[in-house]
């Protein structure tokens, strides 16, 4: 079995980080087009046109698109047949060894600091820092690795509700964050929310703001029940009369994408991320033969994710 | 000129400033204008705020002087193994979190343009604003990191870098046609975001006819959103 060398790894993490930093990927882009296209209101119409100007500036000029680059972190899903030079010990040094580069080389803001002594080692590396969460697929012997510059202030929330309030307690939940974060566009939108229901407290967290940095806008999960709440709660979203930037308007939302987990049997826990305007993601595929392939969509809600059965 | 009472009485006219910026231009600033900016200017965020308004120290030597713009912001940055700066793109922070600090700032800081993310309220704006002759600019869609950062052509200097860290630093940043910015605040104190909110809060009252209660009713919990501000 041929291994996967750490090194590539390492180069692999720092061109994602350049490439979630500058390159808008292509289904938000389309998206908040879509969004300019149906909103009515003037300012909220013009600041979607400079940001896709800026889109283009970033792109042409391979500057970052937005001065606060996030708190970078990492999703890694494993191919159960994977196997890395040095184990994964070497995977985890050379993200952060590329975070830090990447910090200097692109360069990315320095967001992260002692949350006590406010001391900033100007690389983005620190304790659990870059986040590394990780996932595993049967049937591969590659290493998909995805960026994600989430911004970490404003836009999340979260809520344990319980079986009675439902569907309905669930949007009211929703329109509460949106607005909560949406005026005066501190929730940077139009953003994708994600939205994670179910599971305990950390397992809807979680959920939430991978539903919200790891699908593609467009796609619909293959749950009946989240499929129509994600519909719902887009209509509503933007339904609110609240647009780009907080300005009035109707683009709030570009996408809502639900995930599951079942729950306990007395509760309802919800989480609610937005991911900004700036919606910054890029995934690689690692082979063992050294082949590197970029993509946009990050594949991380697979079917095996996603599983219910016992086998 | 025709009064701005409602959204659609903005006119959304392109203004071009240099500075430092005088006292005529910052009264004649319109909301929603939309505003370029010339000249020098340097980032101050909690970092700086806390060492000139919290420890008292005075703003670097001949900053007042070179410039009355003042930018919540901090950079996307690097400093070169050679010793250069590296600033590809900024982006503004939220203003609201300096809001208590605002006052003290003026008097201290000397500074008449603001430039943030998202702006203040109006009664912030009636009481610290108004009596020191200084306006509020917001940036656009909070993320035209790579527009505004092509407008950057110098870093003139950095102070507290060591103390600060890249994110906090006072960067002073010579700039041509920086922008666009909006006027979110004006000379007599009113805001573009009170006149949005306004007409938002009409049909948030609509969203929620369709919604039950908040789930829980905590001790505390808010149950209006018409007055959020942050």
């Amino acid at each position: 079995m041929t291994t996967i060398p750490a090194k590539l790894i390492e180069d692999t993490a720092r061109e994602l980080m350049a490439r979630a930093a500058i390159d808008i990927p292509p289904d938000y882009r389309e998206g908040v087009r879509l969004a300019r296209d149906r909103e009515k209101n003037r300012l909220a119409r013009f600041v979607l046109d400079e940001m896709l100007e800026n889109w283009n500036i970033a792109t042409a000029e391979r500057r970052p698109m937005c001065g606060d680059t996030g708190l970078p972190r990492y999703y890694v899903k494993l191919g159960n047949e994977a196997l890395i030079e040095g184990g994964l010990v070497a995977l985890e040094k050379a993200l952060r060894r590329a975070t830090a580069d990447a910090t200097a080389s692109i360069p990315l803001r320095p967001n992260r600091v002692h949350p006590l002594t406010r001391e900033d080692q100007n690389n983005n590396v620190g304790y659990h820092a870059p986040e590394v969460t990780y996932s595993i697929e049967p049937g591969g012997d590659w290493v998909d690795v995805t960026t994600v510059h989430k911004g970490g202030l404003f836009g999340t929330d979260w809520r344990m509700l319980f079986p009675g309030d439902g569907v309905p307690g669930i949007k009211r939940f929703f329109v509460d964050t949106l607005i909560e974060s949406g005026k005066r566009g501190l929730a940077c939108q139009p953003a994708i929310v994600g939205v994670g229901i179910g599971g305990s407290k950390d397992t809807c967290m979680r959920l939430g703001k991978e539903a919200a940095c790891l699908r593609a806008v467009g796609t619909r999960s293959p749950d009946p029940a989240a499929a129509a709440l994600e519909e719902e709660l887009t209509a509503l979203g933007n339904h609110i009369g609240i647009g780009a930037m907080g300005f009035a308007g109707t683009s709030m939302v570009v996408a809502t994408h639900v995930e599951l987990a079942h729950t306990h049997t007395g509760g309802m826990p919800i989480a609610i991320h937005q991911f900004c305007l700036s919606s910054r993601r890029s995934t690689a595929r690692v082979f063992p033969s050294g082949t590197v392939e970029f993509r946009t969509d990050p594949q991380w809600f697979t079917d095996y994710y996603r599983r219910q059965g016992i086998e | 000129m025709k009064e701005i009472r409602r959204l659609d009485d903005v006119q959304m006219d392109e203004v071009h400033l240099s500075t430092p910026v005088s006292a005529e231009a910052i009264g004649s600033l319109k909301l929603g204008d939309v505003v370029y900016l010339s000249g020098v200017l340097y980032t101050a965020r909690e970092g700086v705020y806390r060492q000139v308004v919290d420890k008292g120290l005075p703003l670097p030597a001949g900053l007042r002087e070179l410039t009355n713009v003042n930018f919540h912001c901090s950079p996307a940055a690097s400093v070169r193994p050679d010793g250069s700066y590296s600033v590809e793109a900024v982006t503004a922070t939220a203003s609201f979190r300096f809001g208590k600090s605002m006052a003290a700032w003026f008097e201290r800081s000397g500074a008449k343009v603001i430039v943030g993310k998202a702006g203040l309220t109006e009664l912030a704006y009636r009481e610290w604003f108004v009596p020191h002759g200084a306006v509020y600019l917001t940036t656009v869609g909070y993320g035209l990191g790579a527009m505004y950062g092509r407008s950057i052509k110098r870093v003139l200097d950095v102070h507290w870098l060591k103390e600060l860290g890249i994110a906090q630093a006072c960067w002073v940043l010579e700039v041509e046609k920086l922008g666009p910015f909006l006027v979110e605040g004006d000379a007599a104190g009113r805001s573009l975001f009170a006149l949005a909110n306004r007409e938002i809060n009409v049909r948030i009252e609509e969203v929620y006819k369709t919604l039950p209660p908040p789930a829980l009713s905590r001790f505390g919990e808010v149950l209006s959103r018409k007055d959020e501000v942050v």
